[in-house]
């Protein structure tokens, strides 16, 4: 017998099935209550022909069936429960327990978004003060709780650009995104009818302030900044950006991606930013749910508050709060209803938990953490920019690409010393980036064994690089051949 | 730490920051709490929203019962703290789950394949109206005026700056959109047809012969369905070409509007047209199921300013819990829950025609919702209706005024006999 064979796992690891693949006829875990109204034929009260078959392929199963299913596939995900997420741009710190409590208070839970006002003032007053504590936070006049995700909050903020400049008689052409920006901006600077022009960054890794005077001109709208930028560097000419920028009566937007390392620190409505989102799934602690939902507020300077999403929330005279709907300005609805209400809960309740003292440490010591990886993995892995970093800091593969291991290789290389992998291969002005956020909620200890993990695996790449090309080993499945699963993509189970 | 980086405060980690623009003074919010005053703070913020009142509202949020196990899978931290599954290796629990979400999909609306999710029904049809642009190159979309006004809102801002052109379909005495301007409104410049099934008002639409319309002149069908909950019992709108809606019925807190999750189908041959992500089934190198993020070539990550959309997260949480909340009632319950629905809101209108001197509106099949147009004035009556802890549904005058004063009333399998004799009561 091989020692492979001797290995043995219980079957749920290895063999969970899909859900359309368990069960057996009859079996089921809901009942309802019996009808409680004459029970008429059907027929008389809805032609048959409107009707469908019972649904074929559905499963059948009881309550424990399900509980199981679902509770395996979830040992089967690392998560941030378990351990550090060093996913650079990612924010993934710690999600507070006491935001799921609260959330789920039936006063929030069961509200519908079209009771009465005077029924739901708590919702309303909770959304205002989340309003108010983002204004203060970012340094801006106004905030809507509107848009449902951070790209969203990014098409919001452009579409209000958008409204700015069609005030003032002509809307413009082009928005101007640095090299390295998230894909997200381009995309939503396109989908909002503008033309993308990027801008290269300085070997420091700045926006090139010189090249930016150079192309400016009065068919610019806008340029798209990311503050710290995506290499973790503080834009220290952020103030000319945006001097030169409004000289030309062009507008500053920011994508927020980055706020945690700004809290209690600087602001970016006092450097000049005239409109950013902010992801309350990053800096404000609403968990990410495995890809959702999220929660993009966008806060805006004075000049584009005529211009905000409806509704908006106001305080009314006898101090009561309603929805306004009637603004002839707003570029209209971004979503049904009124935003992701229950992460309004959670990233408010982030907010009072840690007060004015609170967030500025919480910037401080992601700021710290993030340097203190620097300075441990600086001597084994490539620093392409050497700049000063805030809360994360961008590593290449250089060294290691001696030894024919890539970015991807080290990412999955580190599952098998129990991490997720950084963000891998963006931006995408670092060949082969490794970018690293470790966020202030990791202790000493965590980042050290990260540290370790990371110190051991470039050494692998040196002496034996094969184990690292051909990670992860210790995962439940190892690599997927994605490019098979694209090529003929299967989206969905049948029957055999 | 300080030492290892080599340094002697954290100040000076923050020296690329200009000394003019830092904040020279504490943020003016209010001061940190402990745990106990958290809950205090939020408990009472909570009991100022009313939970008491027999609830008639429905108009794209709707009460059914939400079974227990969905809240305590959710929990469960590998879940709900697990980051997007581009991973795949450590993330097959949330990968599974969406594909299974997708699977749940297409078996609901009888399309091809789904998404991963999008972020509500509102935004989920304002993409499938670019989709549908994408697809046809062509500009003009007919949307009947019995699609929701909010989701209505929503395609107005996505579309505005595209060189899209609306133009709206009224309906008939039906209910239904009016066939005939559909027919005189179509010609080859038309990209698709945009109903909603049931639709705002709680008419079930006849889908087929629309999309028939539709592919008569190379245009594309879109259905939009609000209430998912309907599509247990009713036929699917499987004739068309894009089907898009919202999933909150299916296992999702009302949440004063949000999180919800919005759910899109399609026919095979526009996969690649599709917004949103995609989880696809696949092999590891061994040659094991695997599932992972595929045709991420659509997407903004990678395609940048070309993308097929901006989004890029889906709303995996709220799509588990519509996963959990179908694995749960299964086609059985599925099925005799979506009955209930349309038996009860079949009685509440036989008792408002028979009882009181209001007209229900509209002639066509409905599902769980219906219009009373009232006789008399609406503010004295919401006013008592309020009074005895009942919210008797949403006013749409706001949407529709020449509907007058009229109320949409939606009634689920959770609403009572006596809740419903009550509302009736206070009608008369």
């Amino acid at each position: 017998m091989t020692l492979e064979n001797k290995r043995t796992s219980s079957h749920f690891q290895i063999n969970e099935l899909l859900v359309f693949e368990e069960g057996s006829p009859g079996r089921r875990a809901f009942d309802l209550p019996p009808l409680d109204i004459p029970a008429i034929p059907l027929s008389e009260i809805i032609a048959p022909a409107l009707l469908r078959e019972e649904i074929a392929g559905m499963p059948e199963l009881g309550e424990v069936d399900v509980v199981r299913h679902f509770t395996r596939l979830s040992t089967w995900n690392y998560h941030i429960d378990l351990g550090l997420y060093p996913l650079g741009s990612c924010t993934m710190k710690y999600n507070p327990k006491i935001n799921e409590l609260v959330a789920r208070l039936d006063g929030f839970s069961m509200a519908h978004p079209y009771m009465p006002a005077e029924l739901t003032q708590g919702a309303l007053e909770v959304q205002k003060m989340l309003e108010t504590c983002l204004a203060e936070i970012s340094g801006m006049d106004a905030v809507t709780l509107q848009p449902a995700a951070g790209a969203h909050g990014e098409l919001t903020g452009i579409l209000m650009i958008r409204a700015y400049h069609d005030s003032k008689g002509r809307p413009r052409r082009i928005v101007l995104i640095p090299d390295s920006a998230h894909g997200t901006n381009p995309s939503s600077a396109t989908i909002s009818g503008y033309e993308v022009q990027n801008i290269p960054s300085t070997p420091r890794g700045t926006v090139d302030i010189d090249r930016l005077r150079q192309i400016m001109n009065d068919d610019v709208a806008a340029i798209m900044v990311t503050n710290p930028n995506t290499l973790g560097i503080f834009e220290s000419d952020i103030a000319e950006v945006c001097d030169i920028m409004h000289s030309h009566g062009a507008l500053v937007y920011m994508d927020g991606a980055n706020l945690n390392a700004l809290m209690g620190i600087t602001r970016p409505g006092d450097f000049g930013i005239d409109v950013l989102h902010i992801n309350l799934h990053k800096t404000f602690t609403t968990p990410h749910g495995g890809g959702g939902p999220g929660s993009g507020p966008v806060a805006v300077k004075k000049i584009l508050e005529p211009f905000l999403p409806v509704p908006v929330i106001s305080l009314k005279s006898g101090g009561s709060y309603a929805f306004e709907f009637d603004r002839p300005k707003s570029i209209g609805k971004m979503k049904a209803f009124n935003g992701q209400f229950g992460m309004h809960v959670r990233a408010l309740c982030y907010i009072l938990a840690n007060g004015p003292e609170g967030l500025k440490e919480v910037s401080q010591t992601a700021v710290l953490n993030a340097n203190y990886i620097r300075s441990k993995l600086a001597a084994a892995y490539d620093l392409p920019y050497d700049a000063p970093t805030l809360h994360e800091v961008v590593f290449s593969d250089k060294l290691q690409t001696r030894f024919g291991v890539h970015v991807g290789d080290i990412g999955k290389r580190l599952m098998d010393y129990g991490f997720h992998p950084p963000t891998v291969s963006f931006p995408l002005i670092v060949p082969g980036a490794i970018m690293i956020e470790p966020t202030e909620t990791e202790s000493r200890q965590e980042l050290d064994a990260f540290i370790d993990a990371m110190l051991a695996i470039a050494k692998e790449a040196e002496e034996n690089p094969e184990i690292v090309k051909t990670a992860p080993h210790s995962t439940r499945i190892n690599r997927v051949n994605e490019a098979a699963a694209a090529r003929k993509p299967v989206l969905r189970w049948r029957r055999s | 730490m300080l030492e290892a980086i080599g340094i002697e405060s954290v100040e000076q980690l923050f020296a690329g920051i200009p000394e003019n623009l830092r904040l020279r003074r504490l943020l003016d919010i209010p001061p940190g709490l402990t745990e106990p005053e958290l809950i205090r703070f939020f408990r009472g913020a909570a009991d100022r929203n009313a939970t008491d009142y027999t609830s008639f509202l429905g108009a794209g949020v709707y009460r059914h019962h939400i079974p227990v196990v969905i809240d305590t899978l959710i929990s469960r931290s590998e879940f709900y703290t697990a980051y997007t599954p581009y991973q795949a290796e450590i993330a097959q629990g949330t990968l599974q789950a969406i594909f299974e979400f997708q699977t749940f999909i297409t078996q609901l609306t009888g399309l091809d394949v789904a998404n991963a999710s999008l972020y509500d029904g509102s935004t989920g049809l304002g993409e499938a109206v670019l989709m549908a642009h994408r697809i046809t190159k062509r500009k003009k979309f007919l949307i009947a005026k019995s699609v929701h006004p909010e989701y209505r809102a929503v395609v107005a801002t996505y579309a505005r700056h595209l060189g899209i052109e609306i133009q709206l379909v009224d309906y008939t005495e039906s209910g239904r959109v009016d066939n005939a301007a559909i027919r005189n409104a179509m010609d080859t410049s038309v990209a698709a047809i945009v109903i909603q099934s049931p639709n705002f008002f709680g008419t079930i639409e006849e889908h087929a012969e629309i999309a028939a319309m539709a592919h008569r002149h190379g245009a594309l069908s879109i259905v939009n369905v609000c209430e998912a909950m309907s599509l247990g019992i009713l036929k699917p709108p499987q004739d068309a070409d894009i089907v898009v809606g919202e999933g909150q019925s299916l296992g999702v807190p009302m949440s004063f509007g949000g999180p919800h999750v919005g759910f899109l189908a399609t026919r095979e041959q526009f996969v690649r047209q599709m917004p949103g992500r995609l989880v696809g089934m696949g092999e590891d190198q061994l040659g094991r199921r695997a599932f992972v993020l595929t045709l991420s070539t659509r997407e903004q990550h990678i395609r940048r300013e070309k993308a097929t959309s901006n989004i890029c997260t889906n709303q995996s949480l709220c799509a588990l819990m519509c996963a959990i909340y179908l694995s749960t009632v299964g086609p059985k319950g599925l099925r005799e829950t979506a009955e209930q629905n349309i038996r009860k809101a079949h009685y509440a209108v036989q008792q408002i025609r028979t009882r009181t001197r209001h007209s229900v509106l509209f002639s066509g099949p409905r599902f769980n919702e219906f219009v009373v147009q009232m006789k008399d004035d609406y503010a004295s009556r919401a006013l008592r209706f309020l009074r005895s802890h009942i919210i008797p549904g949403l006013h749409i005058a706001k949407f529709y005024p020449e509907l007058g004063n009229s109320l949409l009333v939606c009634v689920t399998e959770t609403t009572s006999r006596d809740q419903i004799d009550a509302f009736v009561k206070g009608l008369e």
